[in-house]
C-alpha cells in the first residue's frame, strides 16, 4: 500500500521495553502519505509511548522506524502534534493567537511576533476566530484544544500527531474538530495519526487501526481488526464484537475497548503474539 | 541638601545606575519567573549568594566572582535536583538549608572582615563602586543577549513543554540556561540592593504586568517599566528622606501590584465585552450529524477518497 511517495510511517520489530516491562514488541507498521492512521487500545497500552517514539523523543528498544524516509530526530518542527489535554493556568500570559504563532516559528530563535497573516487562517479553520485574543487560561477545555489543533496544524505538517485529541470535546464540537483534521489531511496531503481508545468520533476518517493490548498489538483495516475473533485473540480472552443496526459494538476486554464501528467487508488484519511472534490470526497477512 | 545637589554626587549617580541596571535584568527575566513558577528559586538563590561570596572571600578575597560562580553551581544543582516541576521547590528547600550551613562554616574559616560577605546578603545601594557597576552592566548585557536570543523558544517551552519538546525544542536545556541566568541576575542584584529587593524587582513588576495584559511582549515590556519606576523612583524618593531606600523600592513596587491588581477587573471587563461582540461558532452548536439515526448516512467527508460513508453514531459498551 506503499504510495509512490513511499511510506510516511513504517516500524519494523519495533519493541519498547521499560526495563524488564515490555510495552509492545516487534510492531510492523506502514502508513502511506496522506492516510489517517487510529491507534487504539486501553489505558497504558504503549499509545502514547509510540507517538513519542513517532516524534523522535523516545529511541525504540530494538527494531527501526523511518518517519518519511528517515529516523525521526529528536523532535521536529515537521510534525504536528496534539498533546493530551492540560489545562493552562488562568494567568498564563499569553494568548490563543499566540499559542498558535508557536506551532509557526516557536522552536526559532529571537522575540516572538504574532502575524496574522501567518495564524488567522487556520484559526478560522478551527472556528476560533472570536476568542484567539482572550487569555489562554481564561478560556474553556473544548476552545482550548481548538487552539492546540490550530496550533498543530500552523506549520503546516507534513505528519499530524494526536494524543486524545477529542477528550474534553462534546459531541458536535468532536465532529467539527474531526472535520477540520479531515480537510486539511485531504487537501495538504498531511498523514494524520489519532491516539484514542474512543474510535466512534473519528469512524469515518480512519483508513487504518492498530491496536495495541497487553504487549502484542494488531493492524489493519478497521473492519478486519476490529473482530470477534482479532479482538479476542489479541487480549487472550473472549471479546465479544457485536454487529446491531449496522455496527460493531465491542464488549469485555478490560472495558476501555468500548468503541462502535459499522459493519463492512475486510481486507486484510494481523494479530501477532507477544511471546512467539506467530500470527494468531491472519486470514490475509498485512506483511510487506 | 537638595535633589540637584544630591543628583551630583558619584554615590547617588552609582546608585541610579545600578538600580537602573538591576531593574532591567530582573524586569526582564520576571515574566519568565512567574510564568514557570519559580519564584522560590529567585529566593534560594538569592541567599545562596551569601555562600558563593562567603566561598570567594575565602579563596580568592574576591567575595562578588564567588559569588557568581556560586549562582552557576546553585543554577546546575536546582536543575539536577529538580528536573521535574513538582519536586522543584523542596529541591531548592534542600539546597538553600545545605548551602547556607557551609556558608557560615566557610565564614568561620575567614579571619578578615566578613562585611563584604554579609553585604552581599544585605546590599548597601549607596555603597556601588565603579567595578561593581561594570559587574552589573556585564550581567544585564548577558541577560540581554540571552532573553534576545532565545526568548521565543523559552517562552513556548515554558507555556506549552509537551508541545515545544516535539517541536524539537530543547526544553530541558532551555530551563537550565534559563536558571544560570536568573542566578547570575539575582547574585549581581542581591550584593547591590539586597535579597530583600531582589524579590521585588524580579516578581513582583511581571506579577503586576502580567494582570494588565495577555500579549508576551506587552508585558516584557510592561516589566521592565515597572521594575525601573519601583527602583530609581524609590531611590528618588529616599533622597528626599531619612527613611531607607528598599523601604520606598518595596513600597512602590507594591503599590504597582495592587494598582494592576485593581485595573485588571475592568481591563477583563472590556476584553470579554469586545470578545462577545464578534459572535462566531461556539462551544455549544447544536447536534451535528453525530447525534443521527443509525443507518443514515454520515459525513460527508470520506466521499472524495471513494470510502462509503460511515455513520458515526455513539454507543457505550458496559465495560468489564
Amino acid at each position: 500500500m506503499n504510495g509512490s511517495g513511499g511510506s510516511a510511517i513504517t516500524l519494523r520489530g519495533a519493541t519498547v521495553r521499560f526495563g524488564d516491562h515490555v510495552i509492545w514488541e516487534n510492531l510492523d507498521l506502514d502508513v502511506a502519505p496522506g492516510r489517517c492512521l487510529a491507534i487504539l487500545g486501553s489505558n497504558g497500552a504503549g499509545k502514547s509511548t509510540l507517538l513519542k517514539v513517532l516524534l523522535g523523543l523516545l529511541p525504540l528498544s530494538a527494531g527501526t522506524i523511518t518517519v518519511d524516509g528517515r529516523p525521526p530526530g529528536h523532535g521536529s518542527a515537521e510534525a504536528g502534534y496534539v498533546a493530551q489535554q492540560r489545562v493552562f493556568d488562568p494567568d498564563l500570559p499569553i494568548r490563543g493567537r499566540d499559542l498558535v504563532q508557536f506551532g509557526v516559528d516557536g522552536q526559532r530563535l529571537g522575540l516572538p511576533r504574532t502575524r496574522a497573516r501567518q495564524v488567522d487562517p487556520v484559526i478560522e479553520a478551527v472556528g476560533a476566530q472570536s476568542y484567539a485574543d482572550v487569555p489562554i487560561g481564561l478560556l474553556s477545555g473544548g476552545q482550548q484544544q481548538r487552539l492546540r489543533i490550530a496550533q498543530a496544524l500552523a506549520g503546516r505538517p507534513r505528519l499530524l500527531l494526536c494524543d486524545e485529541p477529542l477528550l474534553s470535546l462534546d459531541p458536535a464540537a468532536q465532529e467539527e474538530i474531526v472535520a477540520v483534521i479531515d480537510q486539511h489531511r485531504r487537501e495538504h496531503g498531511t498523514t494524520v495519526v489519532y491516539v484514542t481508545h474512543e474510535i466512534t468520533p473519528i469512524a469515518d476518517v480512519v483508513d487504518q487501526v492498530l491496536y495495541v493490548a497487553a504487549g502484542r498489538w494488531a493492524a489493519g483495516s478497521p473492519d478486519t481488526v476490529l473482530t470477534t475473533q482479532s479482538l479476542s485473540a489479541l487480549y487472550g480472552t473472549h471479546i465479544d464484537v457485536l454487529r446491531v443496526h449496522g455496527h460493531v459494538v465491542i464488549v469485555g476486554g478490560d472495558g476501555t475497548g468500548a468503541c462502535t464501528h459499522p459493519d463492512n467487508d475486510g481486507s486484510a488484519g494481523q494479530v501477532r503474539d507477544r511471546h512467539d511472534g506467530h500470527a494468531g490470526h491472519a486470514p490475509e497477512g498485512h506483511q510487506h | 541638601m537638595g535633589l540637584g545637589f544630591l543628583l551630583q554626587q558619584p554615590f547617588a549617580q552609582h546608585a541610579l545606575l545600578a538600580a537602573a541596571l538591576v531593574a532591567v535584568s530582573c524586569g526582564l527575566i520576571g515574566p519568565f519567573v512567574v510564568t514557570r513558577g519559580m519564584a522560590f528559586a529567585v529566593h534560594g538563590t538569592a541567599e545562596l549568594a551569601f555562600t558563593g561570596a562567603a566561598a570567594g572571600l575565602l579563596v580568592a578575597n574576591n567575595p562578588v566572582v564567588g559569588a557568581l560562580i556560586g549562582s552557576v553551581v546553585v543554577a546546575g544543582l536546582i536543575a539536577l535536583f529538580g528536573a521535574r516541576q513538582r519536586e522543584r521547590d523542596s529541591a531548592i528547600g534542600v539546597i538553600l538549608a545545605f548551602g547556607m550551613g557551609i556558608g557560615v562554616l566557610l565564614l568561620g574559616f575567614y579571619h578578615g572582615f566578613a562585611t563584604a560577605a554579609t553585604n552581599i546578603l544585605f546590599g548597601n545601594i549607596f555603597g556601588v563602586s565603579g567595578d561593581q557597576l561594570i559587574v552589573l552592566l556585564v550581567i544585564g548585557v548577558i541577560v540581554v543577549a540571552v532573553m534576545g536570543i532565545w526568548y521565543r523558544p523559552l517562552l513556548f517551552a515554558s507555556v506549552d513543554p509537551e508541545a515545544a519538546e516535539a517541536r524539537g525544542v530543547p526544553v530541558r536545556g532551555l530551563g537550565l540556561l534559563f536558571l544560570v541566568v536568573l542566578a547570575l541576575t539575582v547574585t549581581g542584584a542581591a550584593q547591590v540592593v539586597g535579597t530583600l529587593l531582589v524579590l521585588s524587582l524580579a516578581i513582583t513588576p511581571a506579577a503586576a504586568a502580567q494582570r494588565l495584559s495577555a500579549s508576551p511582549l506587552v508585558v516584557a515590556g510592561l516589566s521592565i517599566v515597572f521594575a525601573m519606576v519601583a527602583a530609581d523612583g524609590g531611590l528618588l524618593a529616599s533622597f528626599q528622606s531619612n527613611v531607607k531606600a528598599s523601604v520606598f523600592i518595596t513600597s512602590v513596587s507594591f503599590a504597582i501590584y495592587v494598582a494592576a491588581r485593581l485595573a485588571e477587573p475592568l481591563l477583563r471587563d472590556r476584553r470579554r465585552s469586545r470578545h462577545q461582540g464578534h459572535p462566531a461558532r461556539q462551544e455549544a452548536t447544536p447536534p451535528g450529524p453525530a447525534a443521527e439515526l443509525p443507518g443514515t448516512p454520515g459525513a460527508a467527508a470520506s466521499a472524495e477518497d471513494g470510502r462509503s460513508s460511515r455513520d458515526p453514531a455513539i454507543r457505550k459498551a458496559p465495560g468489564r
